[in-house]
C-alpha cells in the first residue's frame, strides 16, 4: 500500500516524478506552477535517486535540455504554464519530429498573451493539435484530481516511451493549486545504462560503443524522405487513436443530455449532474481523460440516443469543435464556457444546459 | 627502382584519414573551412580514444550535416539551441564527451542566451564555433559578426553601424564568464594554422575530460560562396580583414588552474 497524504497538485507532480524513476527535470519558473520546481529543489532528489534537477535560463532552453536528455533515452520532464508553453513549441516540434519520448506538464492559465495567473483551459488547441509547426501530435492527458496528477506522471512516461512521442499533462491552475488527499506509490528505480541500451539502443544517443552511430534529428531534406516520415508519424497517431483513448462516465446510462468536460470543468459538471438529477433531469457526464486521442467513438455511440450534448470548458469552445466533429450532426451540440480565469459554478452550468439545450429541445 | 608495394606497408604509414571521419562525400563548397574542422574533430576523437563515448550536437546552418561526416552519436538541434541540448545531455551522461558545433548566426545571434548561460553554468562541454561572418546556408545574409562595410545579401550596401550596430566579439564576451575554462580563437587557412587549430580542438576535449568548465574553440573561417570570392581570394581577404577584428590566440586557459582560481571557483 502507498502512503496517504494531503498534498497540492503541483507538489504531487514533482513527487510522482521522483518516485516513478524520472532521470531529469529541467524547467523555468512561471505562475501557477512554480511549486513543482521549488518542491524538487527543496527535496533534492539527486541525493536520493540520482535524478537531475536544473533551473534553465528560459523555457526555450528548458525544452531543449529535454530534447538532449530525451535523445539519450532518459526519462526527462519539464513543466510550465501557458506563456511558457508557447516558448516551448519550437522544441516540442523538433522532439516530435525526432520521435523522442518526454513528459511536459502545462498548468494552464488565462490568455492570450500574459493574460492572467488564474486557471483556464484555453491551451486545448495548442496541446491537442500539435502546437508548434508541422504535422504532429502529442498524447494529452487531462487530470481532474490531485490523485490523477500523481498517476498520470508515470502513465505519461509509459505512453511516451511506448510510442516515442511527447506526452503532455494538460492541467490548470485549479488542480495545480488545490490540496487533496493522494495515495503515493512505491519508489521505482531509475533505469540503468544497460536497461536503456537494451530498450532504446536502436535510436538513443548513448555513445556508439559496439553499434552503429545513432542520430536524433527531425531533418529530412528530401521531400520523398520527409513525406515517408510524415506518413509513418500519421500511422503511429492512428494506432494511438485506436489503442489509447481514455475517458470516464458519470450517470450516462439513462442520460438524455450529456455534458462533455475535462479536467477541473469535469469536476464542476459532476456536481451539475447531481443538481440536475435532483430536479428530475436525466443528465450525465462524459469526461475525456485523454483529450488527444479524443473519445470520438464513445461520443458517437452516446450521440445515437442522447437528446443533446453540451461542451463545458474554460475556453472559447476549443473542445466544442472536437465534440461537434465527433457527433457529426447526430444530436444537437451546445457550448458553455467561461474565460479569462473565471470558473463556472455547477448551477451556472445547469442554467446554461436548461436554457440552451433542454429548453430548446422541449420547444421543438 | 623499388616496387611501390614494398613502400605501402603499415610501418611506413605517416598519415591516414581519421577512423572517426566517414567516407561520405562532403557537401561543402570548395574553399570552405568546415571540412578541415571536421577532420580535426575526427582526429581528436581517434587520438583520445573517445569516439564511443562522444555525443555531438549539430546546428542549423551548413554544419547541420556534420553527422554525415563524423562518426559518433549526434543530436540535431534547432537554431541556436545546441548548448541547451548539450547541457541536458551532459548533466544526464556526465561520463560522456559532449560537444556542440555551431556557426556565428547560430551561436552569436539566435542562440546568445543558450551559449551565455551554458558557459556561465560552466557546463563541461566543448563548443566548436565556426565564425565566417555571414549566414552561409541561407544565402549569405548579414550576421552579427559581419564586418563593418562588408556587403552581404541583406546588407547589399555594406554593414552600416548606424543601422546594424557593430560586429559582436562573442568569444571575448564568453571568455569573461567564470564558467569558461578554455577559450581560444584559431583558423584553418594554411598548414600552420591547421596544426595550431588541431592542438586547440584536442585541448578543448581534454579540458572537458577534466570537468573544469566549458571549452570553446572559435575558428575564424571562410565562406567563399557567401563572400563571392575564390577560395584563395577568401583566404587572403580573411587574413587582411577578419584577423584584425578577430585576433587569433588563446583568450582563457585554466587547464592548469592557479591556486587562487581554485579558491574562487572550486572544481566540481
Amino acid at each position: 500500500m502507498g502512503e496517504l497524504k494531503l498534498m497540492k497538485g503541483n507538489e504531487v507532480i514533482a513527487e510522482a516524478a521522483i518516485r516513478c524513476g524520472c532521470d531529469g527535470y529541467f524547467g523555468y519558473p512561471i505562475t501557477p506552477q512554480s511549486e513543482i520546481m521549488e518542491y524538487l529543489a527543496l527535496r533534492e532528489p539527486w541525493k536520493e535517486t540520482g535524478m537531475v534537477f536544473l533551473q534553465a535560463e528560459s523555457e526555450v532552453a528548458a525544452i531543449n535540455m529535454i530534447y538532449g536528455g530525451a535523445s539519450c533515452g532518459k526519462r526527462v520532464m519539464t513543466t510550465s504554464s501557458s506563456p511558457g508553453m508557447s516558448l516551448m513549441m519550437e522544441g516540442l516540434s523538433y522532439i516530435a519530429g525526432a520521435e523522442l519520448p518526454c513528459v511536459i506538464v502545462n498548468i494552464v492559465r488565462g490568455g492570450p498573451g500574459l493574460g492572467t495567473i488564474q486557471p483556464s483551459q484555453a491551451d486545448y488547441n495548442q496541446a491537442t493539435k500539435g502546437g508548434g509547426h508541422g504535422d504532429y501530435q502529442s498524447i494529452v492527458l487531462a487530470p481532474a484530481t490531485v490523485q490523477e496528477m500523481y498517476d498520470f506522471v508515470e502513465l505519461s512516461f509509459d505512453l511516451a516511451f511506448k510510442y516515442r512521442i511527447p506526452a503532455i499533462i494538460l492541467s490548470d491552475g485549479v488542480i495545480g493549486q488545490m490540496m487533496e488527499k493522494v495515495t503515493l506509490g512505491e519508489f521505482k528505480p531509475r533505469w540503468t545504462a544497460e536497461q536503456i541500451e537494451q530498450m532504446s539502443g536502436s535510436w538513443a544517443t548513448t555513445g556508439m560503443k559496439g553499434r552503429k552511430m545513432n542520430v536524433t534529428t527531425s531533418l529530412r531534406l528530401q521531400s520523398e524522405d520527409l513525406e515517408k516520415h510524415n506518413n509513418n508519424l500519421q500511422a503511429k497517431y492512428r494506432t494511438i487513436e485506436k489503442e489509447e483513448v481514455r475517458f470516464d462516465e458519470y450517470m450516462t446510462d439513462d442520460a438524455e443530455y450529456i455534458l462533455v468536460a475535462y479536467g477541473s470543468s469535469a469536476r464542476i459538471c459532476h456536481k451539475t449532474v447531481e443538481l440536475a438529477r435532483e430536479k428530475g433531469l436525466k443528465v450525465g457526464l462524459l469526461r475525456p481523460i485523454t483529450v488527444w486521442p479524443y473519445p470520438t467513438k464513445r461520443l458517437q455511440e452516446l450521440a445515437q440516443k442522447a437528446k443533446g450534448m453540451m461542451a463545458v470548458e474554460m475556453s472559447a469552445g476549443q473542445m466544442f469543435i472536437d465534440l461537434k466533429l465527433a457527433v457529426n450532426g447526430k444530436t444537437p451540440v451546445e457550448y458553455y464556457g467561461r474565460m479569462g480565469g473565471m470558473v463556472p459554478s455547477p448551477s451556472e452550468v445547469l442554467g446554461a444546459l436548461e436554457k440552451q439545450l433542454i429548453g430548446g429541445a422541449n420547444n421543438e | 627502382m623499388s616496387n611501390i608495394n614494398d613502400i605501402i606497408k603499415p610501418e611506413n604509414l605517416v598519415y591516414k584519414k581519421a577512423d572517426a571521419l566517414s567516407d561520405n562525400i562532403m557537401h561543402y563548397c570548395p574553399g570552405c573551412s568546415h571540412g578541415t574542422v571536421h577532420k580535426l574533430i575526427a582526429e581528436t576523437l581517434d587520438e583520445l580514444g573517445i569516439q564511443d563515448k562522444t555525443i555531438g550536437v549539430s546546428p542549423v546552418g551548413c554544419g547541420v550535416f556534420a553527422y554525415n561526416y563524423i562518426n559518433c552519436d549526434w543530436q540535431q538541434a534547432a537554431h541556436g539551441r545546441a548548448p541547451a541540448l548539450a547541457t541536458g545531455t551532459k548533466r544526464l551522461m556526465p561520463d560522456h564527451y559532449v560537444f556542440t558545433y555551431q556557426g556565428d548566426g547560430d551561436l552569436a545571434s539566435i542562440g546568445t542566451s543558450e551559449i551565455m548561460h551554458a558557459v556561465n553554468r560552466g557546463e563541461n562541454i566543448t563548443v566548436i564555433f565556426i565564425n565566417n561572418g555571414i549566414y552561409g546556408m541561407t544565402g549569405g545574409q548579414m550576421a552579427p559578426t559581419t564586418l563593418v562595410g562588408m556587403e552581404t545579401s541583406s546588407s547589399p550596401y555594406g554593414r552600416d553601424i548606424s543601422i546594424h550596430g557593430y560586429p559582436i566579439k562573442i568569444t571575448e564576451i564568453l571568455a569573461q564568464l567564470p564558467g569558461a575554462a578554455y577559450v581560444t580563437r584559431q583558423s584553418v587557412h594554411n598548414a600552420t594554422a591547421v596544426r595550431k587549430a588541431k592542438k586547440a580542438v584536442k585541448k578543448a576535449f581534454e579540458v572537458q575530460g577534466k570537468a573544469i568548465g566549458t571549452s570553446i574553440v572559435e575558428i575564424v573561417s571562410t565562406c567563399s560562396s557567401g563572400w563571392k570570392m575564390t577560395p584563395t581570394g577568401a583566404n587572403e581577404w580573411m587574413t587582411e580583414n577578419m584577423f584584425p577584428n578577430y585576433p587569433l590566440g588563446d583568450i582563457v586557459d585554466k587547464s592548469k588552474p592557479k591556486q587562487e582560481d581554485l579558491e574562487q571557483f572550486p572544481l566540481k
